[in-house]
C-alpha cells in the first residue's frame, strides 16, 4: 500500500529536545513519590537472598518463594493503578537516582502503558512456575531452595529490564539475567543440559557484546552530560546515516537473538527441551518478550531512519520465521522442542507488527507479548503435567489420554486452541490486530502470515489427536487427573486467555498511549482507507 | 676515523649476541649473548649520542647498564634454581610452559 | 443483468434507513447468545452433579434462546418495515487508535430469520438428543458442545461487524470439531474431525484476508459501515470489492463444503447423527450463504467474484447430486445431498439481487426437511444397530411408521413435490438460473433442471433402498420404532418440510426479506428466457423421470447385498470424484516435503551453522595454541622475525 510517509518536520539536531518542541508531545517522565518500581523488584530480589541463605533442607523455601511472587504480583498490581493511561508524559512512576554521573549513567526507572502491561504479566507468571515446580527438584534435594531462589533472581532482572529508562542500566540487567537462567538451565532439567545451558549462554553474551558497543556508541555520539543514558535524551538525535544503522543493528541482533528470530533461534529448541517446564516458561513466556520490547523500546524509537532503512528484511525475517518455525513445529516428535517452534513461529508475528509502522498492528504485537507469555506458560505446564505422568516427552509414546485424564485433555485442548488463536481467546485478538495492521501497508505480507493460521491448526490438532484420541491406552489406569495444585496452576491461565479474547479493552487502554508515541517518535503516518466509509456510516463501531 | 665505524661495531656484535641466543642451548651462554646485545646497543647510543651533541643516550646507555645488572643478578638466579632442580643448564629441556 | 431492472436504488435507501438503536426485547437481545453459552460453560465445568440433569438444563436454555428470538420477530413484525432493523452495541471490544472496534449485535429481518432457523432446528435436536444419547456416558458434555455449538451460530448470525461474525464462524468450527470428534477413541474419527478443522481453516483464512481488505479499503468493518462504503465507493474501488468478494467465496467455500473444500464434509458424518443434522445439515454448512447474502454490496460491485460463486454453486450442486447416486451409506448420500442443496442455495446468491432471497428461502425449508431427514436416518439407525449401509436395510416401512411418514415428507419436499416446501423454493431458484443474457441462463438454468431430476433420482433410490423393496436385514437385527422423544422433533420437523414452503410463500418471506437483500420483488419483475410454466413442467418431468428410474432399480428390482463394481462413473463418485487423493497430492505431499525439509535445514542447516560457528573458533585456537611450543630460542627467532619485519615495513615506508 502507502510507503511509509516520512513526518514534514524531521527532527534535525539535538536541539529540537528542547522542552519547546511541539513535535514531541508524549515525552519526559513523571516522577512518583512512592518507588513503586523498585518495590516491585526488590521484593524477589529479597526473597531470593533470603532463599541462597537458608539451609538446603529447608522445607520452607518454596512457600517463601510462592509468598514473595505473589506479594510482588500484588505490588505490582497497586502500581498499575497508579499508572495514568491519560498522561501526556511518556513514562511515569518515575525514579532516578545518580550512579556514574562522569558516564551518563544513572539508576533510572519508570513504565510506559507497555512497560507496565510486561511487569504484571511477568508478576503473574512467576507465581505459576512456583506452582508448577512444586516437585521439580526431589524431596530433601539440597538444591531445591536454591532452584526457587533463581527463580526470584531472574524475576528481579526482568523487571529491571522492563522498567530501566536508562540505556545503560537496562544493559546491565539485561546481561545480569543471563546468570540465573545459565544456572537454571544447567543445574536442573535433562542430560544434556549443560551443552544447551553453554550454549544459550555464550549466543547470548555474544549478542549482548555487539549490542554493548552499541550502547557506547549511544553515548559518545548522544548529547552525552550525566543524563546522557536516558532513553529520552536520545530520542529524537539525528545520527549519521550509516552509523545510525550500524546502532540499529547492533542492538537488533541482541534482541533478534533474545526474541528469538529465523536464523539465530537455535538456542530455543535445545534450551526448551533440557530445562524444567517451570524454567521454560519463564524463559519463552516473559525472559523471551524482552527482544521484542527492545525493538520497539530502543529500536523504533532510538533509531526510527534505520528501522525504516532495515524494515523489508525484517519483514521477510519475521515471515521466515512465522511459516519455518510453524512448519518445523508440524514435524516436531518432543513436545518441549515443538512448544519452542511454536513460540518461534508467534514471535514472527510479533516482530511483523512491530515493522509494520501502523498503530494496529504495533499495539497487537504489545498485546500478542501479553497473550504469549499465558499461551506458552499454559503449553509448556501441561506438557511438564504429562511428561510427570508418562515419564517421556515424545509425542509417540502417548495415545488416548482423554479416556483416563479427561480434564487434563481439556485444559490441554483449550491451551491448546489459545496456541492456535481460535476467536475468543487472548492469542486471536492480538494475532489479528497484527495482521490486520500489517494488512494496512504490506497486504502481500498480512497474506503469507495468514499461513501460520492454518498450519497452526495443523501442529496443535495433529498434537491433540496423537497424545489424546484414540482407543484407551493400556496399563495407565491408575493415572491419576489434575491435582488441585495443578487445577490452580491451570486455571489463572485459562482465565487469562478469556478474559483478554473477550474484554482486551482495559488492557488495550493502557497500550494505546505508548505504541502511539512510538509510532510518533518513529515518524510514520498511519495509512489511510482507500475508500473510506462515508461520514456516519461507522454506526457507533469505527470511530 | 669515521664515527660511523662504531655503528658498525655495535651492528656486527649485536649480530653475534643474537645469533648466540638462538644457536646455544646452555643458558649460561645464551645469557652471554643477550648481555652482548645489550652492549652492543649502548655502544649505538653512546654513538648517537656524539653524532648529535646530546647526552640524551649517554643517559640512556646508563639506566640500561643499571638495569642489565639488575637482571644479571635476578637472572642467574633462576637459571642456578633450573640447573640445582633439574641438573642442567640446557634451555630446551624447560619447556614445561606450554599447552 | 441488465435486463433486471433491479431494485438497487432500494438497497441503497434500504440500508441508510437501516438500524435503529435497540429498543424493547432486541435491547437483550444478548441473551440469545448468552443462555446456551452460559449452559456450555456450566455443564462444563460443574462435571459430576449434571451428569444427570445437565442435558435436560441444555435444553431447556436452547428453548430459551427460542423464546428471546420469537419474542424478537413479533416485535420487529409490529414496525414497519423500514424500522425493522436494529442495532445493539454491547461494550467496547477493540478500542486501538484507528480502529475502534465494539462488540454488537445487528437485529434485522435477514438475522431474525436465521436466529429463528437455528434455535428451532437446534432446541427441536437437543429433544431428539435426550432420547439418542440416552446411554452414552459422555451426553454431559456432548449437550454442553451442542449448546456451545448454538451460541456461537448465533453470534455468527447476529454479529454487527465481520470481526465479531468471525468469532462465531470460528466457533461453530471448534463445536463442529469437537462433535465430529465425540467418539474420537475410534482413530478415523479423531482425523475426521481434524480435517474438517483444518479444511475450515483454510476457508477461515480467506474470511480473515477479506476482513483486513475490508478495514484496509473502507476504513470499517461493520456489517452496515462496509455495506454503505461499499455501495458509495462503487466502481471505484471495483479492484478491491473484487478481491474482497473472492476471499469472502473462499471463507463461504471452506465453511459450507462447496468446490474445491468439500472433501470434510462425508468424512464429518462421523460424528453423531443429532449433530449431522444440525449442523452438517441445517445450520453451520449453510452459514456461507449467510455471509455471501450478508456481504451482498460487495458482490453487487464485483460481477466476476458474484460469477465465480455462482459457478462454484452449479459445480458442487452438479458434484454433490452425483456422489449422492453412488453412495450406499446412508449418511454419507444426505451428506452429498447437503452439499448439492448448499450448491444451489449458493448459485442463487451468486445470480445478484434476483437470488438472494431465494437463497435465504432455500436455506430455511432445506433447513426443515434436511434435519428432518437426519433425525429419521438416526432413527433408522438406532434401530438397526448403528449400521449405515443402505444395502443391509429395505422394507423397514412395516416396522418404523413415524420414521417412514417423516421421511416421506422430507423426501417428498426435497425432490420438489408440488405445493410442498421444496417445491417453492427450489423451483423460484431453477427460474431465476434461467434469469440473464448469453450463455449464463443456459449454462446455470438447465443445469439446476437436470440436477432437480439427479436429486429426485438419488433422494428415491435412498427412500425406497431403506424403507421398500426386500428385506435385507441381517440375522440378528430387530428393527424397533424410537422413543417418543425422537420421533416428535420428526412429526414437527415433518410438518415443516410439507407445510413451510407454502406459508412463508403465502405470508410475503420474500418481500419480508427485501430491505436487507436488496428487492428481489419476485420473479414479475424480471423475465427467465424460458417461459415459466415450461421450466416448472420441464423440472416437474426430469423429477418423474428420475423417481420412476430409482422405483425400477430399487424397488422392484432386487438390490444386491454387496455393492457392483458399478460404471467408471460410480466408482468415481463413490469416492468422492478423487478429491481425498487430489487434496493427497496437492496439500498433505508437498506439505509434508516443505515440513521435513524446513526440519532438515533447521537441524543440519541453521542449527549446524551456529555450532559450526563455534567448531570453528574452537579449531582455529586449538592450531594457534601449537606456536606455543615451550623453546625459548624458537620464541627468541619469532622475536627477531617480528623485529626485522617491523624495521622493514618502516623503512619502506619512509623511503
Amino acid at each position: 500500500m502507502s510507503p511509509i510517509v516520512l513526518m514534514s518536520t524531521p527532527m534535525t539536531s539535538v536541539s529540537a529536545l528542547a522542552p519547546a518542541s511541539p513535535v514531541v508531545t508524549a515525552a519526559g517522565t513523571s516522577a512518583s513519590a512512592f518507588p513503586w518500581l523498585t518495590l516491585i523488584g526488590a521484593i524477589p530480589l529479597l526473597g531470593a537472598l533470603l532463599l541462597f541463605a537458608l539451609p538446603g533442607r529447608a522445607q520452607v523455601g518454596r512457600a517463601l518463594a510462592l509468598g514473595f511472587s505473589l506479594l510482588a504480583f500484588v505490588v505490582s498490581v497497586v502500581a498499575a493503578t497508579r499508572f495514568d493511561p491519560g498522561s501526556t508524559a511518556q513514562f511515569q512512576l518515575g525514579e532516578r537516582l545518580e550512579w556514574i554521573p562522569q558516564f551518563g549513567v544513572s539508576y533510572s526507572l519508570g513504565v510506559d502503558g507497555m512497560g507496565i502491561a510486561m511487569i504484571v504479566m511477568s508478576t503473574i507468571i512467576v507465581p505459576v512456575c512456583v506452582l508448577a515446580g512444586w516437585h521439580d527438584v526431589p524431596e530433601g534435594g539440597r538444591r531445591r531452595n536454591v532452584y526457587f531462589a533463581w527463580m526470584l533472581l531472574l524475576e528481579a532482572m526482568i523487571i529491571g529490564v522492563f522498567a530501566s529508562t536508562d540505556v545503560f542500566l537496562f544493559y546491565v540487567f539485561f546481561e545480569a539475567m543471563l546468570v540465573p537462567v545459565y544456572f537454571l538451565i544447567g543445574s536442573y532439567g535433562g542430560p544434556q543440559r549443560h551443552a544447551a545451558a553453554t550454549k544459550f549462554l555464550l549466543v547470548s553474551l555474544a549478542g549482548g557484546l555487539v549490542m554493548l558497543a552499541a550502547v557506547i556508541g549511544v553515548y559518545v555520539l548522544g548529547p552525552g552530560g550525566p543524563d546522557g543514558f536516558l532513553v529520552e535524551r536520545l530520542t529524537g538525535l539525528s545520527f549519521d546515516p550509516l552509523v545510525e544503522r550500524l546502532l540499529f543493528v547492533g542492538f537488533f541482533l541482541a534482541f533478534a537473538i533474545k526474541a528469538p528470530m529465523w536464523p539465530v533461534h537455535t538456542w530455543l529448541p535445545q534450551a526448551a527441551s533440557q530445562a524444567t517446564p517451570a524454567t521454560s516458561t519463564l524463559l519463552v513466556g516473559i525472559l523471551d518478550k524482552v527482544g521484542t520490547f527492545g525493538m520497539i523500546r530502543f529500536c523504533l524509537q532510538m533509531f526510527p531512519e534505520a528501522s525504516r532503512w532495515a524494515t523489508p528484511v525484517v519483514i521477510v525475517l519475521a515471515l521466515v520465521s512465522i511459516v519455518f518455525g510453524a512448519a518445523v513445529a508440524i514435524g516436531q516428535d518432543d513436545m518441549l522442542r515443538l512448544i519452542a517452534y511454536t513460540s518461534i513461529s508467534h514471535f514472527g508475528f510479533i516482530v511483523l507488527g512491530i515493522f509494520a509502522f501502523t498503530h494496529v498492528a504495533g499495539a497487537g504485537s504489545v498485546l500478542y507479548m501479553v497473550n504469549h507469555g499465558f499461551s506458552t506458560a499454559a503449553m509448556f505446564l501441561m506438557a511438564g503435567m504429562l511428561a510427570q505422568r508418562r515419564g517421556s516427552v515424545r509425542i509417540s509414546d502417548y495415545g488416548g489420554w482423554q479416556r483416563v485424564t479427561p480434564v487434563l485433555a481439556g485444559c490441554f485442548l483449550v491451551t491448546g486452541l489459545a496456541t492456535l488463536s481460535l476467536p475468543g481467546m487472548g492469542s486471536f485478538v492480538s494475532e489479528f490486530l497484527v495482521m490486520l495492521g500489517t494488512f494496512q501497508r504490506y497486504p502481500w505480507a498480512a497474506a503469507v502470515s495468514s499461513l501460520g493460521i492454518i498450519l497452526a491448526a495443523i501442529y496443535i490438532l495433529l498434537w491433540y489427536q496423537r497424545v489424546m484420541t484414540g482407543p484407551k491406552p493400556e496399563g495407565l489406569e491408575r493415572v491419576p487427573d489434575l491435582t488441585g495444585r495443578e487445577k490452580w496452576v491451570m486455571a489463572p491461565l485459562i482465565a487469562a486467555f478469556l478474559v483478554l479474547g473477550f474484554y482486551p479493552a482495559p488492557v488495550l487502554d493502557v497500550i494505546n498511549p505508548s505504541v502511539s508515541s512510538t509510532l510518533q517518535h518513529a515518524g510514520v503516518t498511519e495509512p489511510r482507507p482507500t475508500n473510506p466509509a462515508p461520514a456516519g456510516a461507522m454506526n457507533g463501531s469505527a470511530k | 676515523m669515521s664515527l660511523m665505524n662504531y655503528v658498525y661495531l655495535a651492528i656486527v656484535l649485536f649480530a653475534i649476541g643474537a645469533a648466540t641466543v638462538l644457536v646455544r642451548r646452555n643458558a649460561i651462554i645464551v645469557f652471554m649473548g643477550i648481555e652482548l646485545m645489550l652492549n652492543a646497543v649502548n655502544l649505538a647510543f653512546v654513538t648517537f649520542a656524539r653524532m648529535n651533541g646530546s647526552l640524551d643516550g649517554q643517559a640512556v646507555a646508563l639506566f640500561v647498564m643499571v638495569v642489565a645488572a639488575a637482571e644479571v643478578v635476578v637472572g642467574l638466579a633462576i637459571i642456578m634454581t633450573i640447573h640445582r632442580s633439574r641438573r642442567s643448564a640446557s634451555v630446551d629441556d624447560a619447556n614445561l610452559l606450554k599447552l | 443483468m441488465t435486463t433486471l431492472p433491479l431494485s438497487l436504488p432500494t438497497a441503497v435507501a434500504a440500508a441508510d434507513a437501516a438500524v435503529a438503536p435497540a429498543q424493547g426485547m432486541a435491547g437483550v437481545a444478548w441473551l440469545l447468545v448468552a443462555l446456551p453459552l452460559a449452559g456450555a460453560a456450566l455443564l462444563l465445568l460443574v462435571r459430576r452433579p449434571l451428569e444427570r440433569v445437565g442435558p435436560i438444563i441444555a435444553t431447556v436454555l436452547s428453548w430459551g434462546s427460542f423464546v428471546v428470538g420469537a419474542i424478537l420477530l413479533v416485535e420487529m413484525i409490529g414496525r414497519s418495515p423500514e424500522a425493522r432493523a436494529q442495532h445493539l452495541t454491547l461494550f467496547s471490544w477493540l478500542p486501538v487508535g484507528t480502529f475502534s472496534l465494539d462488540a454488537g449485535m445487528l437485529i434485522d429481518q435477514l438475522s431474525v430469520t436465521f436466529v429463528l432457523l437455528i434455535t428451532f432446528v437446534g432446541s427441536l435436536i437437543h429433544v431428539y438428543s435426550l432420547g439418542y444419547m440416552a446411554h452414552d456416558p459422555d451426553r454431559r458434555k456432548f449437550f454442553a458442545f451442542l449448546n456451545l455449538f448454538v451460541a456461537a451460530m448465533l453470534l455468527l448470525v447476529t454479529a454487527d461487524s465481520y470481526l465479531l461474525l468471525y468469532v462465531g464462524w470460528e466457533g461453530v468450527g471448534l463445536a463442529s470439531y469437537l462433535l465430529i470428534g465425540f467418539w474420537n477413541w475410534n482413530p478415523p474419527y479423531a482425523s475426521a474431525a481434524n480435517k474438517a478443522f483444518i479444511a475450515n481453516r483454510i476457508g477461515d483464512f480467506g474470511l480473515g484476508l477479506a476482513i483486513m481488505a475490508m478495514f484496509a479499503t473502507f476504513g470499517t468493518v461493520t456489517i452496515t459501515g462496509v455495506d454503505r462504503a461499499a455501495q458509495a465507493a462503487g466502481d471505484q474501488a471495483g479492484t478491491m470489492l473484487t478481491v474482497i468478494g473472492f476471499l469472502l467465496l473462499l471463507g463461504a467455500c471452506g465453511k459450507s463444503a462447496q468446490f474445491p473444500l468439500q472433501s470434510w464434509l462425508g468424512d464429518a458424518m462421523a460424528g453423531p447423527t443429532p449433530v449431522s443434522a444440525l449442523i452438517h445439515a441445517a445450520t453451520m454448512v449453510t452459514a456461507g450463504v449467510y455471509l455471501v447474502v450478508r456481504a451482498h454490496p460487495v458482490y453487487d460491485h464485483a460481477p466476476v467474484a458474484a460469477l465465480a460463486v455462482t459457478i462454484v454453486g452449479a459445480i458442487t450442486l452438479t458434484m454433490g447430486a452425483i456422489i449422492g447416486c453412488a453412495k450406499d451409506d446412508i449418511k454419507k448420500a444426505l451428506a452429498a445431498s447437503t452439499m448439492s442443496q448448499i450448491g444451489y442455495m449458493m448459485l442463487a446468491a451468486g445470480l445478484g439481487p434476483v437470488g438472494y432471497a431465494f437463497a435465504i428461502f432455500h436455506l430455511v425449508t432445506h433447513g426443515f426437511f434436511k434435519a428432518g431427514m437426519f433425525l429419521g436416518a438416526g432413527s433408522v439407525m438406532h434401530g438397526m444397530g448403528d449400521r449405515v449401509d443402505m444395502r443391509t436395510f429395505g422394507g423397514l416401512s412395516g416396522k418404523m411408521k413415524i420414521t417412514w411418514a417423516t421421511f416421506l415428507c422430507g423426501w417428498l419436499a426435497i425432490i420438489g413435490f408440488p405445493f410442498l416446501s421444496g417445491f417453492f423454493s427450489k423451483d423460484k431458484i431453477i427460474e431465476a438460473a434461467f434469469v440473464g443474457e448469453g450463455w449464463r441462463p443456459w449454462v446455470f438454468g438447465l443445469t439446476t433442471m437436470l440436477v432437480a431430476g439427479l436429486t429426485a433420482f438419488y433422494m428415491s433410490r435412498l427412500f425406497f433402498m431403506t424403507f421398500h423393496g426386500k428385506r435385507r436385514w441381517l440375522e440378528d437385527d430387530h428393527p424397533h420404532e424410537s422413543p417418543a422423544s425422537m420421533t416428535v422433533p420428526m412429526i414437527i420437523l415433518a410438518v415443516g418440510s410439507v407445510a413451510l414452503g407454502g406459508v412463508l410463500q403465502a405470508g410475503g418471506f420474500l418481500d419480508w426479506l427485501a430491505p436487507v437483500t436488496g428487492g428481489h420483488a419476485g420473479a414479475a419483475h424480471h423475465e427467465p428466457v424460458l417461459p415459466i410454466p415450461v421450466i416448472t413442467g420441464g423440472t416437474l418431468l426430469l423429477v418423474a423421470l428420475g423417481v420412476g428410474l430409482a422405483w425400477a432399480r430399487y424397488w422392484r428390482a432386487d438390490v444386491p447385498v454387496t455393492a457392483p463394481a458399478g460404471s467408471w462413473l460410480t466408482r468415481a463418485a463413490a469416492r468422492d470424484f478423487y478429491q481425498d487423493d487430489v487434496n493427497h497430492g496437492l496439500l498433505v505431499v508437498p506439505g509434508n516435503a516443505l515440513v521435513e525439509a524446513a526440519t532438515l535445514a533447521d537441524d543440519s542447516g541453521v542449527d549446524q551453522g551456529t555450532d559450526g560457528v563455534g567448531r570453528a573458533v574452537l579449531g582455529a585456537s586449538t592450531r594457534l595454541a601449537r606456536l606455543q611450543n615451550g623453546f625459548v630460542r624458537s620464541y627468541a627467532l619469532t622475536m627477531l622475525l617480528g623485529v626485522v619485519l617491523v624495521l622493514a615495513a618502516v623503512w619502506m615506508v619512509q623511503s
